[in-house]
C-alpha cells in the first residue's frame, strides 16, 4: 500500500483548509471524516436529500465553506471513516486505523505525515433532571438544526455560558421555535471592553442581541437553570439567579415553561489522538488541556500537525486559517521548499495572534465557575452511561479517593461507553482538579474481532 | 506518633495497615496520590491458586485465598468490595498440554489446591460459550475476584487505629543510631516505631532512600476491557443465554508465561466478566520500563487469544485499554519482612502479577512480624535479607 504524503483527520473548517493548500502543491492527501459530510460542526451540511434552496440560509460564512469545498482539488475525502486508533509506522510515518460506514468495516491508511483536526464538543455540566429528554447540549440543538433542519422542540430555553448561547438562540428563534429565554451565568457583558477592541466580533454580538430582541427573546445574565423537571419528559426548568460562582442566591428562582432545553457549558477540544501519539498536550488559558503547537501548526511529535479546536477552541475563522497555516508547513516540511506559500507569513501570524488572542480572552471572559456543585443532589447522575449518582462519588471521596482517576477506579464515572467525554470536566472539578488530558488508546469501541485481525499483520497486507 | 507508617496506600499497603491495625498497632498510611492510585488501580483482581507451581508463593496464595474468604464476609456489612469465588478454568490446546496440566495440578494438591480435571466433551457444561476443539482442562474452584480498589479502600476504612493521609509522598526514611524512627514527607515529619515499605513498584525506591538496595522492577501489562454485556446499567447481547464468561479462563500457556524470565513481550489471554457487565482479557507482560506509550500490537494479539478462547467476543466491542507496572524481583517471589541492614524497616512489596490475590498473607506477616507474633507460615523465602549480598548504599 502506498501512504498518502497527508492523512487529515477531521473535514471542518481546519482540515478541508489544510487538504485545499496540501493537495494545490501536488501532494496526495486524504481527508477522514466520521461523519457522512465534510464541514465539520461549524458547516454542518444538510443531506443531500433536503435540496435546500437557499443551503447557506442557516450558515454565516457559507461563501468561506464554498471556497473551501472548491479548494479541495484532488484531495480522497473519506466520509464515514472514524479513527480509532493512530500509530507510528513500522518504518516511518503513521498507520490511521478506522471504522468504516455502519458496518464498520475496519480499514487502515498510511500517511507519512499526520493532521489532526478533530474539533471539540460540547462540555457538559450535570444538574438534577438533565438526563431528562428534552435536555440537550447547545451544540446538538444546532446541529440537529444546521444538519437535519430539526427544530430541536417548540418552547425552548437555551443556558450555559460563552458566546455561543446567541448564534444557538437566534438561529432557534428564527426557524421558529419560541426562545423563552438565554441565561448567561456569567456575566452578560463579560467580554464588552474586549469585544469593542474588536469591531468585527462586537458588531456581530450586538447583531444577535438585535435579532433576538426583535423577537422579544429574553437574554439574562447571572442566570443558571440549576434543575430541570418532567415526568419522563422535559416541562418546566428552575432558573436560579446566581453570584459569581455560580451558587444560587437564596429565593432567587423562577420556573420556566418548555419542551427543550438546549444547554452549553463551552466546548472541549478531542485529543485523544494526538495524546495516543504522545503529543504533548499544554493548557488553554481555561486550563482546559490543548495540543501544544509550533508557529507552524507543528506538534511535538515530528510528523504530526495539529490545527482548528484541538489546538484551542477559538472558532471558525481561526480554525480555517490555522488550517492554512498546517498545509503550508505540511508543504514545506515534505518538498523542502514552502511551495504553498510561507507558513510563516507575516500577515497570516499577526491575524492568528489577533484571532487566538480574541478566543483566549473569550474563555477568560466566559469561565466556568464550581458554584455548579451547589446543583446537586445525591441522586443526580454525574455518569450517565454507568449511573453513577454524586451520593456515590461522596461516598467514594470518603473512602480516600483524592483525585479524579480514583474516583473513577472506585466509582466507575467515565468507564462506561462514553469514556468521559460527557463527565469527565465535572468529575475532575469535583477532585478538585482541572481536566487532565484523555488517555484513550481506544477512541472508538472496536470490535474484538477487527482487534484480533490486526495480530501480526503489516500495513502491507491492508487494503 | 504510631506505632507503625506504612508507605503506599494500594493494596498491600490497605493489607498491611488492616492487619497492624487487628493486632492493636495505630497505623498511619501515607500515599503520595490517592488510595488504590498506584498499580492496584491498573491491574485486575484474580486471587489465583492455579498459576502458582508448588512452592514458597503457592504456600503464600493458599493461606491468602482463605483469609480473602475471611475478609470478603466481614466485608458484606460495609459494601463489599466485589469478592467473587468464581473458579478458573484453564485449559489445554492438545493432549500433550494437558498431561503437563494434570501433572502440575497433581503437585499443586499436595499443597491443598483443589483441581478438577475437565474432560473435553465436558468443558461446554462450565463454559457454554467456550471455543471447540479444546483438549481438555482443569477447573480450580479456589481461585476467586476482587475489585482490588474497592478492596483496597474498603480494608483502610475497617479499623479506627489507622489513619489514612493521601496526597502525601515520602521523601525520606529518619533514622537514629542506626534504627529507623519515622518518616519525612513534604508536609512534615512522622515519627514512628516501624516503618513498612509497601510501594510496590516503587518499592525500590523507598528502599534507597533508607540506604539499601531492593531490586525491583516494572514489568509492563495491558488490559482489554469490553463493553458492558450482562449487567450493567446497559445490559446487553448476552443476558438471555446467560453470561459470556463464567470463570476466569485461560490456556495453559499462561502459567508458563507467568514464570518467564524474559524480557520480551509475552500474552496469553485471561477472559472473565466482572459485575460491571463488562469482560476483561488481560493481560501482557513485557519489561519496557515505564513506559506507557499504547501498543496496538499487544492489544491486537490479547484480542486475538481472547476470540480463540470465545469466539462470540469477536463481535463484542473493545471501549477502553490501559497498562500497569507490576513490581517484578528477578526471582519472582515478593519482598515480606525486616530488612535485616536497617532495623525497623520491613518490607512488603515486589508482589509482581500477583500482589492482589497475596495482600492479606503480606498484611498478616508483616502484622505478625512487627508485634513479635509467631508467624502463621515461614517468611523465610521472602526475606529482604536474601539481597543483602548485594551492597549496602552508604547513606
Ligand atoms: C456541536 C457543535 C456545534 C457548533 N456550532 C457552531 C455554530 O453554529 N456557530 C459557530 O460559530 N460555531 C459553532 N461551533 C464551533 C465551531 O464548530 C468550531 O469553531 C469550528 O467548527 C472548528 O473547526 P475545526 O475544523 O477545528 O473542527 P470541527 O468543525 O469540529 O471538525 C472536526 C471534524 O473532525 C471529525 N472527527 C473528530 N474525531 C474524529 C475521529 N476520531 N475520526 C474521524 N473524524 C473525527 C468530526 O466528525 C468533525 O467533522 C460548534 C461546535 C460544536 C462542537
Ligand atoms: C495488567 C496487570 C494485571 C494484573 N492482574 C493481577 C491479578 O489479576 N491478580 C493479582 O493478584 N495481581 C495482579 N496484578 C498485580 C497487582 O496489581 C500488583 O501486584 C499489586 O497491585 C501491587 O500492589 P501494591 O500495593 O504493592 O502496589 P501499588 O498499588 O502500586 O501501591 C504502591 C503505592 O505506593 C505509593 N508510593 C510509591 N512511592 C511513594 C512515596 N515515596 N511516598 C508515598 N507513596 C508512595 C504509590 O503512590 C502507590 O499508590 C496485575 C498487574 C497488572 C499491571
Amino acid at each position: 500500500m502506498t501512504a498518502y504524503d497527508l492523512v487529515i483527520v477531521g473535514a471542518g473548517p481546519a482540515g478541508l483548509a489544510a487538504a485545499g493548500v496540501a493537495a494545490r502543491a501536488g501532494l496526495r492527501v486524504a481527508v477522514l471524516d466520521a461523519g457522512a459530510r465534510i464541514g465539520g460542526q461549524y458547516f454542518r451540511q444538510l443531506p443531500d436529500g433536503f435540496n435546500a434552496a437557499r443551503p447557506g440560509a442557516l450558515h454565516h460564512g457559507f461563501s468561506t465553506f464554498v471556497r473551501l469545498r472548491e479548494a479541495l482539488g484532488g484531495a480522497d475525502v473519506l466520509l464515514g471513516h472514524r479513527v480509532w486508533a493512530v500509530e507510528h509506522g513500522p518504518e516511518g510515518g503513521f498507520a490511521v486505523h478506522c471504522l468504516e460506514g455502519r458496518e464498520e468495516r475496519a480499514r487502515t491508511v498510511a500517511a507519512a505525515r499526520l493532521l489532526i483536526a478533530t474539533g471539540a464538543y460540547d462540555r457538559v455540566l450535570p444538574f438534577p433532571g438533565w438526563d431528562l429528554p428534552g435536555v440537550m447540549t447547545a451544540g446538538a440543538a444546532q446541529a440537529l438544526l444546521k444538519g437535519n433542519l430539526v427544530l430541536a422542540g417548540r418552547r425552548v430555553v437555551v443556558a450555559g455560558t460563552g458566546p455561543f448561547l446567541l448564534p444557538v438562540a437566534t438561529s432557534l428563534a428564527e426557524a421558529g421555535a419560541k426562545v423563552a429565554g438565554v441565561f448567561e451565568a456569567g456575566g452578560r457583558f463579560g467580554l464588552a471592553p474586549r469585544a469593542l477592541a474588536r469591531p468585527g466580533k462586537a458588531a456581530e454580538a450586538l447583531a444577535y442581541g438585535y435579532r433576538l430582541a426583535r423577537r422579544r427573546v429574553p437574554y439574562k445574565g447571572g442566570r443558571a437553570v440549576v434543575a430541570a423537571h418532567g415526568d419522563g419528559e422535559l416541562t418546566h426548568v428552575t432558573v436560579a439567579k446566581v453570584d459569581a460562582d455560580w451558587r444560587p442566591y437564596r429565593g432567587g428562582y423562577e420556573t420556566i415553561e418548555c419542551d427543550t432545553l438546549a444547554v452549553g457549558y463551552g466546548f472541549v477540544p478531542q485529543l485523544d489522538l494526538p495524546a495516543q501519539l504522545g503529543c504533548e498536550i499544554a493548557g488553554d488559558a481555561d486550563g482546559g488541556p490543548v495540543a501544544r503547537v509550533d508557529r507552524r501548526m507543528r506538534t511535538s511529535v515530528e510528523g504530526v500537525y495539529a490545527a482548528g479546536e484541538t489546538t484551542g477552541v477559538g472558532g471558525a475563522d481561526l480554525a480555517a486559517l490555522e488550517g492554512v497555516i498546517a498545509g503550508r508547513a505540511v508543504v514545506a516540511d515534505a518538498l523542502g521548499a514552502p511551495a504553498a506559500g510561507d507558513p510563516e507569513d507575516p500577515r497570516m501570524e499577526a491575524r492568528r495572534r489577533r484571532l487566538a488572542g480574541f478566543a483566549r480572552a473569550l474563555l477568560r471572559a466566559y469561565p466556568v465557575r464550581d458554584g455548579w456543585m451547589s446543583w446537586l443532589r445525591d441522586d443526580t447522575l454525574i455518569c450517565r452511561c454507568e449511573e453513577v449518582p454524586y451520593g456515590r462519588i461522596k461516598e467514594v471521596r470518603d473512602l480516600g479517593a483524592a483525585d479524579a482517576r480514583s474516583i473513577k477506579l472506585l466509582a466507575r464515572p467515565g468507564m462506561g461507553w462514553c469514556q468521559g467525554r460527557i463527565c469527565g470536566h465535572a468529575v475532575a472539578r469535583l477532585a478538585g482538579e482541572d481536566p487532565a488530558p484523555p488517555r484513550r488508546p481506544i477512541a472508538q469501541p472496536v470490535r474484538l474481532g477487527d482487534l484480533a485481525a490486526m495480530d501480526g499483520r503489516t500495513l502491507d497486507d491492508d487494503t | 506518633m504510631p506505632d507503625v507508617v506504612v508507605i503506599g496506600a494500594g493494596m498491600v499497603g490497605a493489607a498491611c495497615a488492616y492487619y497492624a491495625a487487628r493486632e492493636g498497632l495505630t497505623v498511619t498510611l501515607v500515599d503520595r496520590g490517592s488510595v488504590a492510585g498506584g498499580t492496584t488501580g491498573s491491574g485486575e483482581g484474580n486471587v489465583l491458586v492455579s498459576d502458582k507451581e508448588p512452592g514458597p508463593e503457592l504456600d503464600l496464595a493458599m493461606l491468602s485465598c482463605r483469609l480473602w474468604t475471611e475478609l470478603a464476609s466481614e466485608a458484606r456489612e460495609v459494601g463489599g468490595f466485589e469478592y467473587e469465588p468464581k473458579g478458573g478454568l484453564v485449559v489445554a490446546e492438545n493432549d500433550e498440554v494437558l498431561r503437563a496440566l494434570t501433572e502440575l495440578a497433581g503437585h499443586q494438591g499436595g499443597s491443598g489446591v483443589v483441581a478438577r480435571p475437565v474432560a473435553a466433551d465436558e468443558l461446554a457444561d462450565h463454559e457454554p460459550h467456550l471455543a471447540p476443539g479444546f483438549a481438555g482442562g482443569i477447573l480450580y474452584p479456589q481461585d476467586a475476584q476482587v475489585q482490588p480498589m474497592l478492596a483496597a479502600a474498603r480494608l483502610v476504612r475497617r479499623w479506627p487505629g489507622v489513619t489514612l493521609r493521601t496526597g502525601t509522598e515520602v521523601t525520606g526514611i529518619l533514622m537514629e543510631g542506626g534504627r529507623v524512627t519515622g518518616v519525612r514527607t513534604a508536609t512534615g515529619d512522622i515519627p514512628a516505631g516501624a516503618v513498612v515499605n509497601a510501594g510496590g513498584t516503587w518499592g525500590g525506591e523507598i528502599a534507597a532512600l533508607a540506604g539499601v538496595e531492593l531490586p525491583i522492577l516494572p514489568r509492563r501489562g495491558f488490559i482489554l476491557v469490553t463493553e458492558p454485556l450482562t449487567g450493567g446499567p446497559s445490559g446487553g447481547p448476552f443476558v438471555a443465554s446467560g453470561p459470556l464468561v463464567r470463570h476466569k479462563v485461560y490456556t495453559a500457556a499462561y502459567v508458563t508465561n507467568v514464570a518467564s524470565d524474559s524480557e520480551g513481550l509475552e500474552t496469553s489471554a485471561v477472559v472473565e466478566a466482572t459485575q460491571a457487565g463488562t469482560v476483561l482479557i488481560g493481560a501482557s507482560r513485557e519489561r519496557v520500563g515505564f513506559d506507557r506509550t499504547v501498543s496496538l500490537p499487544v492489544l491486537a494479539r490479547l484480542a486475538r487469544q481472547a476470540v480463540a478462547l470465545f469466539p462470540a467476543l469477536a463481535d463484542v466491542r473493545a471501549i477502553r485499554a490501559y497498562c500497569g507496572f507490576r513490581p517484578y524481583c528477578p526471582d519472582h517471589l515478593p519482598v515480606i519482612g525486616a530488612d535485616p541492614r536497617v532495623p525497623g524497616l520491613y518490607h512488603a512489596c515486589g508482589h509482581e502479577g500477583a500482589g492482589i490475590g497475596l495482600a492479606p498473607v503480606t498484611g498478616l506477616l508483616v502484622a505478625q512480624l512487627i508485634t513479635g507474633a509467631e508467624p502463621e507460615l515461614d517468611p523465610e523465602p521472602f526475606s529482604p535479607g536474601r539481597f543483602a549480598g548485594a551492597a549496602a548504599w552508604t547513606a
